[in-house]
């Protein structure tokens, strides 16, 4: 996984709440065995036409975020269906960081386990950024993660919160399963136990 | 004695292996369900490392969401479709993971046959790579979809590195009237919640209307919870529950059964257990629901209209009403009773178990299906299916014109054929009614399957009381 520590870049705004990932990576692209490759497809069915043309006023297609690499959405997104496509996508597509006022549970899991940052705002900050993203490519935005700060493009510092083991995960990259397997005594031990108190288990 | 718990911190206490930093806790997992779609990437990720499954026999796989209803023994003509399909079989050989095949009778939609088999079991720990995993909590087992790298880290380790969420607590009070079911109880608590309303939260459905319902719709309460936000839904053990696991192939023997009665029975929240968000609903003055929309808690009584975008205060949900109306064809204030649909869809893992199925013969027998409207029935699965015929459900439906199929996820999310094309109406008893998700275009309206049948036989939205 890459790690993450600090961004600048352009953001893309989608004033949209609970932007599912049915919407994010539609059914359609779910039938491949790889991660790679999906980027093309990230909100097809908003930023393609029926004949496979450009829908020009979608927000990714527009000149000023063709190069995104921060998105700035409504309330509740990601929710939906567990599909770890959707952050696949958003990688494939360039997007490291995510901004919204809240996020469903299982992406959020998700965008930690592939080196993408997601980060929950008040409403009152999440509006600012919006209207900052909305300003197009000149206004970058900066994610500092070590010191948990975005910074808007008029100098606006906004401190954000991420639990410890989250952080530490993405700023080195972290193999989570060898971590685990590190504890694999623990394990045994555990089922060992298991196995006198719940036998049918 | 310690500080009372509800059942969530019981099931979570007896799972921790240990914990990591913070608030991160390496979690034991008792069941892993797999299914064709979110697992290849993670089988690879072992192989590429050299990994073996942990404990291929608490594992179980099945493939579900690609498998077409329709002439099976042709097998599945999608390139792309049988390569996945395909690649879980190998995989599963390749790791020693149980399977069910594309011809076994026992296999279908991965959440209908875990209990079905009695893999499903109280105080257990269960994952999937789906998120509609949340329905096993209807069992009092903690049950949560997980993403396609948390499979990988199951599949190595049997453990789940997890934060605790908080406990909510949903009470159902009052008798349930005739016509309502747990799809009308699951859309009015999401309608009245909102589909963030439990995020970072699992949520505990008690109350006497709870306790009252089948262990079908108890699943299909628990089914929905996912699309509250909340990352689990749970429902203490009892008697129907025991009922419902004895002598399942699966389940503990007898001697062990005792023995595991006898814990599970201890698996529910002490009195004056800590919640940090309560609800209460009160289930006599619930009448049957539709959706408008296209997110589950754009929910409404069928005796409603359809919602202005101005009817709502806040600015982002605004938005969402005036483009929901856009996509779903709708005009504000017309009735829900108006609205003609094309397409009827009976099934999925929230609605296609054989108690949904004789609700649906309950209704249609005696009557036939509108002849706009194509209607189609799917078992959740190839038990399910072998059951209604038993019952002769199959005749019935037939003679009412509808399709019988055979089982798969089908219409609820149409990964296979069965797909809406652009501008299709459809009432559906599935559990999402996601712009594009029965095929792009598509407009889906989430209804019970009683409600389901009502739709299929007057070609509109219907209040299924009025049929009698
Ligand atoms: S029936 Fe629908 S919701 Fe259930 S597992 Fe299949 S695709 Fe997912």
């Amino acid at each position: 996984m890459e790690k993450f520590n600090k961004l600048t870049a352009v953001a893309a705004p989608m004033p949209l709440v609970n932007i599912d990932t049915d919407m994010i990576i539609p059914k359609q692209y779910l039938k491949t065995i790889q991660r790679k490759g999906l980027g093309k497809n990230l909100f097809a069915e908003m930023r393609y036409k029926d004949d496979g043309s450009e829908q020009e006023d979608f927000v990714l297609n527009q000149p000023a975020y063709r190069n995104a690499e921060i998105l700035i959405a409504g309330d509740n997104f990601g929710c939906g269906s567990s599909r770890e496509h959707a952050p696949w996508a958003l990688l494939d597509f360039g997007i490291r960081c995510v901004i919204s006022t809240s996020f469903a549970d299982i992406f959020h899991n998700n965008c930690f386990r592939n080196g993408i940052l997601p980060i929950e705002v008040s409403q009152e900050d999440l509006s600012k950024l919006m209207e900052d993203a909305e300003r197009g490519a000149n206004a970058t935005i900066s994610i500092d993660l070590e010191a948990q700060e975005i910074r808007g493009p008029d100098g606006g510092v906004i401190q954000f919160e991420i639990d410890q083991f989250n952080k530490h995960c993405l700023l080195t990259g972290l193999d989570e399963i060898g971590l685990t397997l590190k504890k694999e005594n623990k394990v045994t031990e555990y089922e060992e136990t298991r196995k006198m108190q719940q036998p049918w288990l | 004695m310690g500080n009372p718990r509800t059942l969530y911190d019981k099931i979570w206490d007896s799972h921790v292996v240990d914990q990591l930093e913070d608030e991160a806790y390496i979690l034991y997992i008792d069941r892993h369900l797999v299914h064709e779609v979110t697992s290849p990437q993670a089988f690879e990720g072992l192989r590429n490392a050299g990994r073996k499954v942990r404990r291929p026999d608490a594992t179980f796989a099945v493939a579900d969401h690609n498998v077409p209803t329709k002439d099976i023994e042709k097998g599945i003509t999608d390139p792309e479709s049988k390569l996945q399909v395909d690649t879980l079989e190998a995989n599963t050989a390749e790791f020693g993971v149980p399977y069910f095949s594309m011809t076994d009778d026992r296999r279908g939609i991965v959440h209908i046959i875990g209990p079905e088999q009695g893999l499903t079991l109280p105080g257990m720990t269960i994952v999937c790579g789906d998120s509609h995993t949340s329905t096993h909590g209807a069992f009092g087992s903690l049950a949560h979809g997980i993403g396609t790298s948390e499979v990988e880290h199951v599949l190595a380790t049997q453990t789940l590195v997890q934060e605790k969420a908080k406990n909510m607590r949903v009470t159902v009070k009052g008798e349930i009237p005739l016509g309502v079911t747990a799809k009308d109880i699951a859309l009015a608590i999401i309608g009245k919640i909102g589909t963030a309303g439990g995020t970072g939260h699992v949520i505990e459905y008690a109350g006497d209307a709870v306790r009252s319902l089948s262990m079908e719709g108890r699943m299909t309460l628990c089914n929905m919870t996912i699309e509250a936000g909340a990352r689990a839904g749970l429902i203490a053990p009892d008697e129907t529950t025991f009922e419902y696991i004895k002598g399942r192939p699966y389940a503990p023997k007898a001697g062990a059964y005792e023995q595991a009665v006898a814990y599970w029975k201890t698996l529910k929240s002490d009195e004056g257990a800590h919640f940090n968000k309560e609800v209460e609903l009160d289930a006599s003055e619930l009448i049957p629901y539709v959706t408008w929309g296209t997110s589950p808690e754009d929910a409404l009584p069928i005796t409603g209209s359809v919602p202005a975008p101005a009817d709502f205060a806040d600015e982002g949900k605004r938005g969402a009403a005036e483009r929901a109306l856009k996509y779903m064809g709708l005009t504000a204030g017309m009735k829900l009773s108006d609205i003609e649909v094309d397409h009827v869809f009976i099934g999925s893992c929230t609605n296609g178990r054989i108690e949904d199925l004789r609700a649906v013969a309950k209704i249609v027998e005696g009557r036939k299906v509108k002849d706009t409207v194509n209607a189609i029935i799917v078992p959740g699965s190839g038990l399910v299916k072998i059951q209604a015929e038993a019952e002769g459900l199959d005749k019935i439906f037939v003679a009412a014109g509808f399709e019988w199929r055979q089982p798969g996820c089908s219409m609820c999310l149409a990964m296979n054929p069965d797909k809406l094309a652009p501008g299709d109406r459809c009432a559906s008893t599935s559990n999402r009614n996601f712009e594009g998700r029965q095929g792009q275009g598509g407009r889906t309206h989430l209804v019970s399957p009683a409600m389901a049948a009502a739709a299929a036989v007057t070609g509109h939205l219907t209040d299924v009381r009025e049929l009698g």
